[in-house]
């Protein structure tokens, strides 16, 4: 048995990490999240050429360069522990997931290597104003206007980075479906007529979301018909992988930061980590962000090998890792004292980011819930 | 990334598979099954079933072949601890000389301590038991008081111990004692190994809230052991005590883990079977029991990984005795919690006698787990000065 990353998944840690100390430092975190748009498109073009972190996962057929889930972690851990303000976990983890898991060969041949490259931004829209990150959330329903075409009609909330992608994934369902049944993909163009964007003002800055209007929409079917909900499920789980991993990159950074300020500020004639309040508190996040660690780490393994764990898995990591992302960051906030509310200081940061992605795809009770059913209580 | 066993493995669980198949039958089979650390039932079936063990070479696994083990790598013996709990073999006894002393000795004793103390703990034919706790020395175990003095070529040896696993079954204890009262603390003390057999020796046993008196008292009273019988140097003992204390379970923490799987199907399965999984509240704390103890499991393989490839382990190691006893006491309050009233009803109450269930001794006798082999408190210690380098409080 190897639990264990490669030395040449460590050594592409690294050089993620070395590319985000320099590229999204907090002073950039702090002037994209004032933004509308959320990203700087120069690093965004740095990601893709210099790193090849847009294509890492996609298959080399379609542009990309054939790593897995993996690797994937590996990265997403980092931006997690960076902050990284820019559309890649909606292009990568959601919208080319998607189209990998729905669309037809032909389909993932004109699609995937836009992404691929970083000249296509994408997402995947298919949460509603309902807020239900199940099935029966989905309510928008897709009229067929014949020979193969379609248009789109109803909101869609809470799309991450709706408002700048190029290129949108949409589950809608079938006139008069309900459940898991009648569920297909379209894909619709960013600047397509009818649609309208509106931009989110959101209390994680860093995480850019939007409210998308769809008025008898333009769109094409992507994958077969109908039977789309167990691809959406699987990009469901996958997403919440990939989540977990950022969540990981995240927690580790707060416990360094409660962990680094606790030895030096002095108070009552000696460091406050000297106190077994504040140590044991440590203690506890460091039990936490390590297991995160394990349960994201084998989640990416399962979801490489997309075998039969990866649904229970999903649901197993997801509702860890969010508990201790947003345990270490509320601490680490706690450990400061009052400098740890300022808006000056990275903690709230770090701590909205926390609660954003403890509840995007399903907040822990939920994903119990799930995990219950998919193991048979 | 991989988490299948590599040939050689595969080979190695399979002839373990195999062994356990073949000779854990009959009476050995019926007794399957661990109920905690001091579960004294069936005792000399148990101790039988030690002896075809150490027969047949599986005591010791991790011990150099020069003093008769088989130089197990962790890999080995973490396969060996994982067919084991799988077949349900009964709960092992031997574990403080195979897991404790046995590998103090290999590490510190004498080539005459080797001889005479390595070949019966592997044969299962000498028990050892631990004499480090005192009433006045819990978790600061350097404040220990029994006094060994040197008197011509014998210590002579009076004092107290407490928490003292299977006192009443031992041959030999092994125990720290303090040698000089001048010195500080932690520089005075002498590990030194004493017979139980002995007019000195005297034993009683400590009823605990389970009803049952695994652990004991034991009092010296100038009992005496040969001057050789100190392991490492007079004085030098702390040193000895640590190193015993180091042969954390590393190897035994996957099977453990499985155990600890295992017990929570049970619940979930009571669950089912009473319409407690109805409750959405206990739906809910059964899938984070769930993914508590699959968590369990990754931190395990982690941990394992990374002993085998550098021999000593990193963070996700220091975590996992505070990790497990923690989710084992939630797990109790939950099965509580299932089994409703008649989880208050007991086998037995009354006229001295007080019988706990499987489950119900379970659920409290992890009340101990988060306090005996350094409590959560102390581990929370070790984790945020060693691991994360934060300042001791002074003294």
């Amino acid at each position: 048995m190897n639990f264990a990353f490669s030395e040449e998944q460590e050594e592409l840690r690294r050089s993620v990490r070395r590319f985000l100390e320099d590229k999204s430092p907090s002073a950039e975190v702090r002037r994209l999240m004032e933004t509308t748009d959320g990203y700087d498109p120069k690093v965004w073009a740095q990601m893709a050429n210099e790193l090849g972190l847009q294509s890492l996962h996609i298959p080399e057929e379609y542009g990309g360069q054939g790593f897995s889930f993996v690797e994937l972690v590996v990265v997403l851990e980092e931006m997690g522990r960076a902050l990284l303000t820019a559309p890649y976990f909606s292009s990568v983890c959601l919208a080319a997931n998607a189209i990998l898991n729905a669309g037809t060969d032909e389909q993932k041949s004109a699609l995937l290597p836009g992404i691929a490259s970083g000249e296509t931004i994408a997402t995947l829209a298919f949460t509603e104003p309902s807020g239900k990150w199940d099935a029966n959330g989905i309510t928008m329903e897709a009229s067929s206007s014949g020979s193969g075409a379609y248009t789109l009609s109803g909101t869609k909330m809470f799309v991450l980075d709706g408002h700048t992608a190029n290129l949108i994934v949409v589950a809608a369902r079938a006139a008069g479906s309900g459940g898991t049944e009648g569920i297909s993909f379209f894909t619709v163009d960013g600047d397509a007529a009818g649609l309208t964007r509106t931009a989110l003002p959101t209390m994680d800055q860093t995480r850019k979301q939007a409210k998308l209007e769809f008025s008898n929409v333009p769109a094409q079917l992507l994958g077969s018909e109908g039977d789309g909900w167990a691809a959406l499920s699987k990009t469901l789980d996958q997403a919440a992988v990939c989540l977990a991993a950022e969540q990981v990159g995240g927690a580790q950074k707060c416990l360094d930061m409660s962990v680094d300020y606790a030895k030096v500020r002095i108070q009552f004639g000696r460091p406050i980590g000297s106190f077994q309040a504040i140590k044991h508190k440590c203690a506890d996040m460091l039990l936490e962000v390590e297991s995160s660690k394990s349960a994201a780490y084998y989640a990416g393994w399962a979801a490489a090998e997309d075998n039969d764990e990866l649904p229970v898995v999903a649901s197993l990591a997801k509702s860890y890792c969010s508990e201790a992302y947003f345990h270490a960051a509320a601490e680490n906030i706690q450990i400061h004292g009052g400098i740890g509310f300022t808006w000056e200081h990275d903690a709230h940061l770090y701590f909205k980011r926390a609660k954003s992605s403890e509840i995007l795809f399903g907040d822990p009770t939920y994903h119990r819930e799930l995990l219950a059913q998919r193991i048979g209580i | 990334m991989d988490f299948r066993d590599t040939p050689e493995e595969a080979a190695f669980r399979d002839e373990v598979r195999t062994w356990l198949a073949e000779n854990l039958v009959g009476e050995f089979a019926a007794i399957g099954g661990g109920r905690g650390t001091a579960d004294e039932e069936h005792w000399d079936l148990r101790m039988e079933w030690e002896r075809k063990l150490g027969d047949a070479g599986w005591i010791g696994l991790s011990w150099p072949k020069e003093y008769g083990g088989r130089g197990a790598t962790f890999s080995q013996q973490a396969i060996f601890n994982e067919e084991y709990v799988k077949a349900n073999a009964p709960g092992r006894i031997t574990f403080f000389g195979e897991g404790l002393l046995g590998p103090t000795l290999v590490a510190m004793g004498t080539e005459a301590q080797k001889q005479r103390f390595l070949p019966p703990i592997l044969k299962a034919t000498e028990l050892w038991c631990q004499g480090y706790s005192e009433p006045d020395a819990g978790s600061d175990l350097a404040n220990v008081k029994t006094r060994a003095v040197l008197d011509g070529d014998e210590w002579v040896i009076t004092g107290q111990k407490v928490w003292t696993t299977f006192a009443h079954h031992a041959d030999w204890c092994f125990v720290i004692t303090r040698t000089d009262f001048d010195a500080p603390a932690h520089q005075g003390i002498s590990y030194i190994l004493v017979p139980m057999d002995q007019p000195g020796v005297t034993y009683r046993p400590l009823r605990q809230m389970t009803g049952a008196g695994e652990f004991n008292e034991v009092f010296f009273d100038e009992a005496r052991t040969p001057a050789d019988m100190v392991v490492g140097e007079v004085n030098g003992g702390w040193k000895t005590a640590m190193t015993t204390l180091g042969f954390e379970r590393g190897t035994a923490f996957m099977a453990m883990q499985l155990a600890f799987e295992r017990e929570w199907r049970n619940i979930a399965d009571i669950a089912r079977k009473n319409g407690a999984a109805e409750d959405p509240n206990i739906r809910d704390r059964l899938a984070r029991a769930y993914t508590g103890v699959r968590v369990m499991a990754y931190n395990g393989m982690r941990m394992q990984t990374a002993l085998a490839k550098t021999g000593s382990v990193g963070p996700e190691a220091s975590i996992g005795k505070l990790y497990w006893s923690n989710w084992h006491r939630n797990l109790g309050e939950l099965a509580m919690d299932i089994l409703g009233p008649a989880g208050q009803i007991v086998p037995k109450a009354g006229d001295g006698e007080y019988v706990l269930d499987d489950v119900q001794r379970s659920y409290m006798f992890a009340r101990s787990e988060t306090i005996y082999a350094g409590s959560s408190e102390i581990q929370r210690n070790i984790i945020g000065e060693r691991v994360l380098g934060l300042p001791r409080e002074p003294r």
